[in-house]
């Protein structure tokens, strides 16, 4: 007899302009792994902030084992039961793991049986940790595990996880599922959330699919086909980018040895990197993140210069170019964070045009701006990549995360870059503008551009990239044929060379 | 019960709205506050907003007070506007007020008693450099040390004050002044003195440059690329720096233009309605100028007009003491609850109120 654990009755909640969750309703069993399978911006979060006592709904009732549950903090979901694990950890990285896990519990034992605590919690496992190491040493593979254990100390009955495996590699994912399986086997319920097909269906028992705040349905994932759960999640089927194989020409970028010091204190260096990129491919480098990627794409950007180490274009050398020189040889870029770095949120869509079409565009003379202009490239951009907005005047922060990406990178794009550098094209974007973005980069480098990629999934790095290598640490992997690879070889190559050696060895 | 929601996007309209609405309650509560020290509000609010320029027998007097006032308080506040749009909080521009007071002052100094047409722009450029250099020390500090540039201008603000008691009772002493501290009156030296241009205006040639000053900013800030660089400094520093713009060149062009400007409103100040340099020169129009740009919205246009209702302030203040006796200290009050009720209103233009059930 299947028992409820959690059982969900019309749950809504709406912030200002948007409905967050609307009339859901879902049961979430003893022993079951439950998959909660959503968009950005579909209301996953929400929902569960709501179970761990972080936001309280506007109405609808929650039932723990059959009892009315009403969390007021996250301090009274834990002792109900309740552990979750964040997408973003809370760690402090000057402290230890020990003393991290001891500041989240609400009466934490001495340091030294804490330890042997967590040892022993983490070999029963199989997610092995030091408790005496600074968090600021881990990978951030390792973070997780302490979020994890954490977690585990507290004996919870049901485990939230929210988009666990997006930072970690194949490899990394396959120790975690063993774990969530273990503890699964022994009567603990899991709220699993992501939106990776894949995954859930090969771990989830059920799914519940949320779309725009509304549950479409609750399914069992191992019977429904990927397609049909990426149709239930969108809304509608999505056009897969179409890739033409074509031959690469000549060698347009060239790095060589390139070392860079990172700014912030427990960001990446970078160490000999070096690569070709050229005429018409696509390189996608993958890896965990903060494996360097920040690094990479300032040297490459221009805002930050290399200390050793050499960036040719064109056969020119370009090491020392600032972001505008650089513009100014067609080698173009978009950083990965939409608000505050690529646009400005407060100012709108046409002064951000400025920000980087400046001198493609001819906008400025004798330091005048042409307002005209900039307006007119900003509708084109608007048009050319259909950003949904009602006008070019709007803030760029009054878009949606899709939409400002779109514009961000047609920004770039109908500068016609000869090279274009990108990271995280389509980092918290919806499925219908991230297929349109990669499309968009698939058309570029068919006319002739060399395109770099950078990016943590996968996904996106297999369906668009001709090559692939991948950072670890701060260094480049071997950069292969993505036609060649598996998901496997992909895995080792994220993980760097040392476990490579070690698994042959 | 009420509620505060976050607006999506910030209210144009309650960003120009919270300026009248925080005069407004300044009013209201200088208002009360009269009642308490024993006076009729009514009278009081009278006396400070509208008997200065529309009084039959204040009016020929302090109507060119207002512009005397408002040339300075708008110059050094046009220059802040810059530093404040891209985030370089210039907090000592009193500092830079005095240095190019003395510069402009001790140029002409220099010179005297000899009359030439050509001391008097010397004296503009003498002022402008005293100011620029006295900005430029917070400025080369935080673009090579990283120091905090509050502190840093705040703190020389205190050093400037020492230069000039220094410089009124040495180097710059009136030889016939009978020992007393202080420079000769630079109004009874032809060639430096700061004449009205239009007599009994008020407006002398500093209220000029102030009114040249607010044009010059408002086409810098709506269709110059240095502008757009400074807000979008201010707005997001990350994409600023991937624009290409420079951040050190940033800093010393914000606290260089509000030095000269604060610089020239010491100088125009010194050889006109001040007229001399003496210890007590400086009647802190570099802070006030702060109330000036915020008040105004660090827009030029907006800084114009509060730049006059600050100065109708000072001569209103000045009227209620003479009148009603009202203590000095009221007129600051007023001026500070300006600029307080101000931050409070901005919060409109963030957040809405809404009334309902939780």
């Amino acid at each position: 007899m299947i028992k409820k654990l959690l059982e969900l009755d019309g749950i809504s909640k709406s912030y200002p302009g948007v409905i967050a969750n609307s009339n859901i309703s879902f049961d979430i069993n003893i022993g079951e792994v439950h998959a909660l399978l959503g968009e950005n911006g579909a209301g996953k979060s929400t929902l569960v902030k709501i179970i761990y006592g972080l936001v309280k709904p506007d109405s609808g009732n929650l039932l723990l084992n059959g009892a009315p549950f009403k969390p007021g903090t996250p301090s009274e979901a834990r002792q109900a039961g309740i552990a979750m694990v964040f997408q973003h950890f809370s760690l402090f990285e000057a402290l230890t793991v020990a003393e991290n896990i001891s500041l989240g519990m609400d009466n934490p034992p001495n340091q030294k049986d804490l330890g042997e605590k967590i040892k022993s919690v983490s070999e029963a496992y199989g997610l092995p940790l030091d408790p005496a190491k600074t968090v600021g040493a881990l990978s951030v593979g390792e973070r997780q595990r302490v979020e994890i254990i954490r977690c585990l100390l507290q004996n919870p009955k049901l485990l939230v996880m929210d988009e666990p495996t997006s930072v970690l590699t194949p490899q990394e994912v396959d120790v975690l599922f063993k774990t969530l399986l273990k503890l699964k086997s022994e009567g603990t319920s899991i709220l699993y959330i992501s939106h990776k097909l894949e995954e859930i269906r090969k771990l989830c028992d059920t799914a519940t699919i949320l779309r725009l705040g509304k549950k479409v349905d609750t399914c069992t994932p191992k019977n429904t086909s990927t397609k049909k759960l990426a149709e239930m999640m969108v809304g509608s089927s999505i056009k897969a980018p179409k890739k033409i194989n074509k031959p690469a020409g000549r060698i347009l970028l060239k790095i060589e040895n390139v070392c860079s010091l990172s700014k912030s204190q427990f960001g990446t260096p970078l160490t000999n990197i070096t690569f070709d990129l050229k005429q018409g491919e696509i390189l996608g480098i993958g890896g965990v993140a903060g494996n360097g990627q920040d690094e990479l794409f300032a040297v490459l950007s221009g805002e930050q210069i290399s200390q050793k180490g050499s960036i040719s274009f064109n056969e020119s050398n370009i090491t020392k170019f600032t972001p505008n020189q650089r513009r100014k040889i067609g080698l173009l870029s978009a950083p990965e964070e939409r608000l505050g770095h690529a646009a400005a949120p407060n100012m709108s869509l046409i002064e951000n045009i400025l920000i980087t079409a400046e001198q493609s565009q001819d906008l400025v003379s004798n330091g005048f701006i042409d307002w005209e202009k900039s307006k007119a490239f900003a509708e084109k951009v608007i048009k050319e990549f259909d950003v949904r907005t009602p006008g070019s005047k709007n803030t760029a922060g009054s878009l949606s995360g899709g939409n400002l990406q779109k514009f961000v990178i047609g920004r770039e794009i109908l500068q016609n870059p000869t090279v274009f550098i990108v990271n995280q094209p389509t980092w918290g974007v919806d499925a219908a503008a991230a297929s349109s973005i990669r499309q968009a980069l698939l058309t570029l480098s068919e006319s002739g551009a060399a395109i770099l990629v950078i990016s943590q999934d996968l996904d996106e790095l297999l369906e668009i990239s001709d090559r692939f290598a991948a950072l670890n640490e701060g260094t480049l992997s071997q950069i292969k044929k993505t036609a060649d690879l598996s998901f496997e070889q992909i895995g080792l190559m994220m993980g760097g060379a040392k476990d490579l050696e070690a698994r042959n060895a | 019960m009420l509620k505060l929601e976050k607006r999506p996007q910030q209210s144009k309209k309650w960003i120009y709205l919270s300026p009248f609405l925080a005069v407004v309650i300044t009013m209201i509560s200088g208002g009360i506050l009269f009642t308490i020290l024993g006076e009729n509000p009514f009278e009081a609010i009278r006396i400070i907003f509208w008997d200065p320029l529309f009084d039959p027998n204040f009016a020929s007097y302090s109507r060119p007070q207002l512009l005397v006032k408002a040339g300075p308080l708008i110059l050094i506040a046009i220059g802040l506007s810059f530093g404040f749009k891209a985030g370089v909080w210039n907090i000592g521009a009193e500092g830079q007020y005095i240095m190019g007071a003395i510069f402009g002052a001790g140029l002409a100094l220099a010179f005297y008693p000899m009359e030439s047409k050509l001391i008097f722009p010397l004296m503009i450029i003498a002022g402008a450099l005293g100011g620029f250099l006295w900005g430029m020390i917070p400025a080369f500090l935080k673009a090579k040390l990283n120091t905090n540039e509050i502190l840093v201008s705040l703190m020389l603000v205190y050093v400037a004050e020492s230069i000039l008691a220094s410089v009124s009772q040495g180097l710059l002493k009136n030889p016939d002044g009978y020992g007393f501290p202080g420079s000769r009156n630079l109004q009874k030296y032809e060639s430096a003195a700061n004449v009205e241009i239009i007599s009994n205006s008020g407006m002398h040639w500093g209220v000029l440059f102030a009114f040249i000053t607010v044009i010059f900013s408002y086409i810098v800030l709506t269709r110059h690329i240095q502008g757009f660089n400074i807000q979008l400094t201010g707005e997001a520093p990350r994409a600023a720096k991937f624009a290409g713009v420079n951040p050190t060149a940033n800093i010393v062009f914000c606290l260089g233009i509000s030095g000269t400007l604060a610089g020239l409103a010491g100088m125009f100040e010194v050889a006109g309605p001040s007229g001399q340099i003496t210890i007590e020169f400086n009647s802190g129009y570099g802070f006030t100028a702060i109330i000036v740009a915020f008040l105004g919205r660090l827009h030029p246009v907006g800084i114009l007009l509060s730049g006059l209702l600050i100065a109708l302030t000072y001569i209103g203040g000045e009227l209620a003491q003479l009148m009603l006796g009202l203590p000095g200290a009221s007129i600051q009050l007023f001026q500070g609850m300006l600029l307080f009720f101000l931050l409070a209103t901005d919060l409109f233009a963030n957040y809405r109120v809404k009334i309902g059930t939780n």
